[in-house]
């Protein structure tokens, strides 16, 4: 059974200028021990889908659908139960380390926090613990680090306080937001390494929200490409990067450079014309269609629904299919 | 020891607390705030041990006596030191001044993080009720509250204190709706934490600073508060000295002896200087967006 089984989520926000569907009947479901990726440009709702599933939205969003954990639909529990899951058994780590820890407070009372509250550690067993914690993330002499402030860490290092402190009552799912984004590409590498390392001896899924494909291919096993709030194609890794079927997704791996190109590097690299639209409404049509080479009166007037085109390999197109984008394509 | 490695044995917290003494220090206009602060609460505390004379002794022989060795600064129409009713005077002064704040912080703090904290109908709630008390001005708020309170020092204070809160609240709640929106408040939020824990341990003590400030701005207004009240006789009731109530004795002997005015009233304007140029400093010091 599926350890997290999200079906038909929807979020609608209520703004000053009119609703905004973020996400759109997005289903998805999480196995113990697996590396799961959302990918998707900036807004096309894959934080919102995360954050959605623990009730970590503003008030002004409107939530749909299920998210079963280990039996139980966290859309539907009580403030109470949320509060011992969230932390406990899934928790989160953020795009920003700069600012997600409490300036306030010292790395152990940061993280000694979290394990009085949900193991009901005593003062020195949380210390214990958190040294432990500290060391499994990859911090250096991590005792003297306790008694340390936010401020005196960098970047990096602060990344890994935070997934120390996620990881610190073993949650059995942890969701990873951007956790890369905001650091340089050296110390990418580095909590990229940590995040495999994590699953291998914890066994702890992961969802792994990104943008970065580089960030997918190296250490998800399953990929889920969203568009404008919908997802568009689910496939294991390995499938996706060889055989992507969605225009978007052909377009995303496009736009990656590759160390190997022919000619002499001067390729330009393809992009994706236009934005992800924000929509009001779910649109009766393929929302990619605007900015789609290979759209057609179909695609604009009907919603391609999921369906499995190869093993295993679900996309939402009409004209799915391999073939690269016409170079220098314009809508 | 060598400056270099007696920083590295510190922890980290006493180094924090280090570098905000040695900035504080390197202000003298703070630092001259501090001295007279130090040296007020001293007098406050050891007004028995350092005033020359008792504060109701009197000496008819030397009714508005001058300034003499024996009497430093003169005497008052009743043959009182005017130097030792100085001193006695600080106590009433402090007493009201950091009594009052300690209470409009108590009070204030618990409401200013509800109504910025939880917003929804709490924070209109606390939000008008201030408003309306703002719009009476500190002293009119506290003269009013005293006068329905009864003359002492205790109500004086309370009337203070009370006078104090919607200020404060105000301070408060703007900084919780700040701080409210960290990511370090969301990130503990994912992390399971309640409500109470993250006013508790996330939102209050990344607000002590400005509160820290607030206190040292408030301090001085009671101070000046206490003053007005005694000198209206809504305060101290003499004989028992404060500066208020020396201003108010001395007003017939103006043109005689200006001096029953002046030293009362330069009690009051360095007490209240110094705390306000320590407020300062510690702005300076303690909030990060004024850093150098």
């Amino acid at each position: 059974m599926a350890l997290l089984e999200v079906s038909d989520l929807s979020v609608r926000f209520q703004t000053d200028d009119g609703p905004v569907q973020a996400v759109d009947r997005v289903s998805f479901s999480l196995e113990p021990g697996q590396v799961l990726a959302i990918v998707g440009e900036s807004g096309c709702g894959k934080s919102v889908t995360a954050m959605s599933m623990l009730r970590l939205l503003p008030a002004s969003a409107k939530v749909s659908g299920t998210a079963r954990f280990d039996g139980r639909n966290l859309l539907g529990a009580r403030d109470n139960e949320l509060r011992a899951i969230r932390g406990r058994e899934i928790s989160f780590v953020f795009q920003e380390p700069m600012t997600s820890l409490n300036p306030a407070l010292t790395v152990q009372r940061q993280i000694g926090e979290v394990l009085r509250r949900h193991l009901d550690m005593s003062a020195a067993q949380a210390r214990e613990r958190t040294v432990e914690l500290l060391d499994l993330v990859g911090i250096p002499a991590p005792r003297r680090r306790l008694d340390e402030y936010p401020h005196q860490l960098s970047g990096g290092m602060r990344q890994r306080v935070m997934i120390a402190m996620a990881l610190a009552c073993d949650p059995k799912v942890l969701i990873a937001d951007e956790p890369t984004t905001a650091l340089d590409v050296t110390i990418q590498a580095g909590i990229l390494d940590l995040v495999r390392d994590i699953r291998e001896r914890l066994g702890t899924a992961i969802v792994l929200i990104t943008h970065n494909l580089g960030v997918v291919a190296d250490i998800a096993d399953r990929v889920i490409v969203m568009y404008a709030g919908r997802k568009v194609e689910e496939a294991e890794v390995h499938e996706l990067f060889a055989h992507p079927q969605h225009p978007y997704t052909v377009g995303l791996l496009a736009a990656i450079p590759r160390i190997d190109d022919e000619g002499n590097g001067r390729r330009r690299l393809q992009e994706i014309p236009g934005i992800v639209p924000s929509l009001p409404e779910p649109p009766r049509q393929c929302t990619f269609a605007p900015r789609c080479p290979r759209a057609d009166e179909r695609s604009r007037s009907e919603e391609p629904a999921l369906r499995e085109v190869r093993p295993d390999h679900h996309v939402a197109c009409f004209h799915p299919g391999e073939e690269p984008w016409p170079a220098g394509w314009r809508p | 020891m060598s400056a270099v490695q007696e920083i590295a044995v510190l922890s980290p917290r006493a180094r924090r607390r280090r570098r905000i003494r040695r900035r504080l220090l390197r202000r003298p206009l703070a630092v001259a705030g501090l001295v007279i602060v130090v040296m007020f609460v001293l007098m406050a505390i050891f007004a028995p041990a350092i005033a020359p004379y008792p504060p109701g002794k009197s000496d008819f022989s030397a009714a508005l006596a001058g300034p003499s060795p024996e009497h430093w600064f003169g005497t008052d129409d009743l043959g009182r030191d005017t130097l030792s009713r100085v001193i006695w005077g600080a106590r009433a002064s402090m007493q009201a001044g950091v009594l009052a704040t300690v209470l409009a912080m108590a009070v204030a703090v618990p409401f200013g993080l509800m109504a910025g904290y939880y917003r929804g109908w709490v924070d209109p709630v606390i939000s008008r009720v201030t408003d309306v008390l703002l719009a009476f001005p500190f002293l009119i708020l506290a003269v009013g509250l005293a006068a329905v309170l009864g003359p002492s020092l205790t109500n004086a204070t309370l009337a203070l204190g009370i006078a104090a809160v919607p200020g404060l609240v105000r301070v408060t709640r703007g900084e919780a709706l700040a701080l409210r929106e960290e990511d370090y408040v969301k990130a503990a939020v994912a992390n399971g934490a309640s409500d109470a824990v993250i006013l508790r341990r996330h939102i209050l003590p990344n607000m002590t600073g400005t509160l820290i400030v607030q206190a040292t701005v408030t301090i001085p207004t009671a101070i000046i508060g206490e003053a007005l009240l005694s000198f209206l006789g809504l305060g101290v009731q003499p004989p028992t000295p404060s500066w208020g109530v020396m201003l108010s004795s001395a007003q017939p002997f103006i043109d005689e002896a200006p001096r029953l005015v002046i030293f009362p009233g330069l009690a009051i304007f360095l007490a209240t200087l110094s705390f306000n140029l320590l407020g300062d400093g510690l702005r300076d010091v303690l909030d990060p967006k004024t850093q150098a």
